[in-house]
C-alpha cells in the first residue's frame, strides 16, 4: 500500500476508477505517510478524520457513478484558506484559535469536486516571507538534503508547507497562494511544479489577505498536468470576490498537447542577474536549446523595468499588508491582550500576536502611506508598477511567453539570508515582476545543482493565457524528465 | 534618507504595535535599510504614468441592493474573544465621570 502515496492525481483518479484500491485506502496511506513525516513540520493542523469520512463519502459517489473531477484526491490545503469548523492560522499567533465560520471559495471548488483534505499547511506568517521561517508554528523542513552535508533546508516561502507536503508524497496536490512568488520559488526548491495563474482567475474570497492586488491562488502537484487538473477545479468566476474575472475557464487539461510549433519564447535579458551562479544560467540556457528542439523559435527580449520590480514590491505588498492586516485587534476574533484600556488592548494585542518580519512590514507599509510619504512612495510605486506591467505587455507583442529561472539559488539552509531583510527579499528576484503584472507563471523542476538539490524554470504567460504557460511547461517537464525524488522520500519505499 | 527613532516611534503608534525602547532602536537600522532600497524608485522617469492600482481589465461589478445575507449572528460572534448579548465586548472607551 505504501507506494500508492507516488501515484500522480491522474493515475489515482484511474486506479480509483478501475477500483484497484479505493479512496479510503488512499487517504489512509497519506495519512500513515503524514505520520512517518511529522518532523517535517508540513502542516500545523492535520485532519484524518476528516480525510476518512470524506473518503468514504467518495468511495460511495465513485460507486453509484457520480464521482467528480478529484474525487476521493487526498490534498494539502494551505492555512490561508478559510476552512469551515477547522481552525486557520495563517501561521500567526494573531489568530490562536480562529475556527472559520464558512468555506473559501476554492477549497469550496476542491471539495465540490469530491477531494479529500489531509489537512492545513504549514506557511511564513500571513505568507510573508520566501523561506517558511516566520511560522509561529515553527520552520518547515524541506525534504531535500545536500549531497555534501545533512543540515536542514528550507522549502522555500511562503507556502513552504505545501510544497514540502507534495515533494514528501504526504499529499497528492496542495493549495497555494502566490502573492511575489510564493508558490513558485517553493515548488523550485522542492522539486514539484507549482502554477499561479493570472491574478483574477481564482476567487480570494475566504483566502487570508496578505496584498490584495497580488494575491492570487494556484496549485502544487509533481506533474503539470496534474497542477492543470487542479487548476481547472479551483478556476472561475465568484461573485463575492469583485476582483474575480467573469471568463470562462478553459479546458486547461486540453492544451497540453505537447506541440510548441511555431510558438516564439522570449529570453529577458535583465534576468541575467550578477551573482546568479553558473549552473542556473546554464539550466536557463539548457531549457531554450529544449524548447528550440522541441519546435518554437526563442528571442532575445528586453523588460527594462527589472531591475526596480523588488522596490516596487517592497512598497507595495506592506503597504497592503499593513492595511489589510489592521483588521486584527483583539476585537472579533483570535488573540486578545488582557488590558482594561482599549489603546493598550489594541497595542498589546498586535505587538503580542505578529511576529517580527511581518510587524517590520506593516511598519514599512504605514511608514510609506503615511501623510507626507504617500506619493513619494505609494503612488510613485504604483507608476513604476505600470512601467513593469507595460514591459511585459510589449514583450508578448514579440513572443509568446517568457522562459526564466525560478530562484536565484536552489535551496538553501534554515537560518541562511536571516542577517539582512534585503538578501531575503531577493530570492524573489525572478518572480516579482510577474506577479506585479498579474502574470501567470509555473515554474517546473528541470534539473539538480551538483549538490543534488532541484532547480526549477518559469514560463511566464499573457494574462489569461494558462493554457500555453501549461502547454510550454509540458513540454519541458518531458524533455527534462525530471525524476530525482528526495532521498528520505526514496528510503521509506524501500 | 534615514528614519529616526521619533518617526518609528510614530509608524508603531499609527501602526498600533506596542514596542519598548529597545525594540523602537532596533527597528531603526531595519527600516532604513529597507527605506534606502526602495528610493532607488526615485531613478526612474514616472513623468505622465498613471499610477496602477488593478493589473487586470475588470470594471467592478455591480449588483441589486437587496439582502443576500444576514441572520448569522452565532457565526459572526463565534469567534469573539468576549462576546454578551449579541455583541462584541471590549474595554471601556468613554470614560465614566
Amino acid at each position: 500500500m505504501s507506494n500508492l502515496t507516488d501515484l500522480t492525481i491522474t493515475q489515482a483518479i484511474t486506479g480509483l476508477d478501475n477500483k484497484d484500491f479505493t479512496a479510503v485506502e488512499l487517504a489512509q496511506s497519506h495519512i500513515d505517510a503524514m505520520a512517518e513525516n511529522k518532523s517535517l513540520n508540513a502542516y500545523i493542523t492535520e485532519t484524518p478524520d476528516i480525510a476518512l469520512r470524506q473518503a468514504e463519502a467518495s468511495d460511495k459517489r465513485r460507486a453509484s457513478g457520480d464521482a467528480g473531477a478529484l474525487d476521493g484526491i487526498p490534498l494539502a490545503i494551505k492555512d490561508l484558506f478559510c476552512t469551515n469548523g477547522v481552525q486557520t492560522t495563517a501561521a500567526s499567533r494573531i489568530l490562536d484559535g480562529f475556527t472559520p465560520q464558512y468555506e473559501s471559495t476554492v477549497t469550496q471548488k476542491l471539495f465540490d469536486a469530491g477531494s479529500v483534505m489531509l489537512g492545513k499547511t504549514n506557511l511564513d506568517e500571513f505568507a510573508m516571507g520566501s523561506s517558511n521561517t516566520t511560522s509561529y508554528y515553527g520552520n518547515v523542513i524541506n525534504p531535500w538534503k545536500r549531497d555534501s552535508d545533512n543540515r536542514d533546508l528550507t522549502p522555500g516561502g511562503s507556502s513552504g508547507g505545501s510544497a514540502a507536503a507534495v515533494a514528501a508524497r504526504i499529499c497528492m496536490g496542495a493549495t497555494g497562494t502566490d502573492t511575489g512568488g510564493s508558490i513558485r520559488q517553493p515548488a523550485a526548491f522542492c522539486g514539484i511544479t507549482g502554477m499561479k495563474p493570472t491574478y483574477g482567475r481564482c476567487s480570494r474570497w475566504g483566502t487570508i489577505a496578505f496584498a490584495s492586488s497580488l494575491d492570487q491562488a494556484g496549485t502544487f502537484a509533481r506533474t503539470v498536468e496534474d497542477n492543470a487538473l487542479l487548476l481547472r477545479t479551483m478556476s472561475g468566476h465568484d461573485p463575492k470576490d469583485s476582483t474575480s474575472a467573469n471568463k470562462d475557464v478553459p479546458d486547461f487539461l486540453a492544451a497540453l498537447d505537447d506541440n510548441i510549433k511555431g510558438k516564439t519564447i522570449g529570453i529577458p535579458k535583465e534576468y541575467n542577474i550578477d551573482g546568479t551562479p553558473k549552473e542556473i544560467s546554464e539550466l536557463w540556457q539548457r531549457g531554450r536549446e529544449w524548447l528550440e528542439n522541441a519546435g518554437a523559435k526563442t528571442i532575445e527580449v528586453s523588460l527594462p523595468h527589472t531591475q526596480y520590480a523588488l522596490a516596487t514590491y517592497y512598497v507595495i505588498a506592506p503597504a497592503e499588508a499593513s492595511s489589510n492586516l489592521a483588521r486584527y485587534d483583539g476585537v472579533r476574533y483570535g488573540h486578545r491582550a488582557p488590558e482594561d484600556d482599549l489603546t493598550d488592548m489594541y497595542e498589546i494585542t498586535r505587538a503580542e500576536g505578529f511576529g517580527e518580519e511581518v510587524k517590520r512590514r506593516i511598519m514599512i507599509g504605514t511608514y510609506s502611506l503615511s501623510s507626507g510619504y504617500y506619493d513619494a512612495y505609494y503612488i510613485k510605486a504604483q507608476k513604476v508598477r505600470r512601467l513593469i506591467s507595460e514591459d511585459f505587455m510589449k514583450a508578448f507583442e514579440q513572443c509568446d511567453a517568457i522562459l526564466t529561472p525560478t530562484a536565484p539559488s536552489a535551496a538553501f539552509a534554515i537560518g541562511d539570508n536571516e542577517d539582512d531583510p534585503i538578501k531575503m527579499y531577493l530570492n524573489d528576484v525572478f518572480t516579482v515582476p510577474a506577479s506585479l503584472a498579474g502574470l501567470p507563471g509555473i515554474s517546473v523542476p528541470a534539473g539538480l545543482d551538483a549538490n543534488g538539490l532541484p532547480l526549477g524554470l518559469q514560463i511566464i504567460g499573457r494574462p489569461w493565457d494558462e493554457e500555453n504557460v501549461l502547454k510550454i511547461a509540458g513540454v519541458i517537464e518531458k524533455i527534462a524528465n525530471f525524476t530525482a525524488i528526495p532521498k528520505s522520500v526514496i528510503k521509506e519505499a524501500a | 534618507m534615514s528614519i529616526d527613532i521619533k518617526s518609528v516611534k510614530k509608524v508603531a503608534s499609527l501602526a498600533r504595535i506596542r514596542m519598548n525602547d529597545e525594540e523602537l532602536e532596533s527597528m531603526v537600522p531595519q527600516l532604513s535599510k529597507i527605506i534606502g532600497f526602495i528610493e532607488q524608485l526615485s531613478e526612474v522617469d514616472t513623468d505622465n504614468i498613471e499610477p496602477l492600482a488593478n493589473v487586470v481589465d475588470i470594471k467592478l461589478a455591480l449588483r441589486e441592493d437587496i439582502a443576500n445575507d444576514g441572520n448569522c449572528e452565532g457565526k459572526v460572534l463565534a469567534n469573539a474573544p468576549e462576546a454578551t448579548q449579541g455583541y462584541f465586548v471590549v474595554p471601556n472607551a468613554i470614560e465614566d465621570k
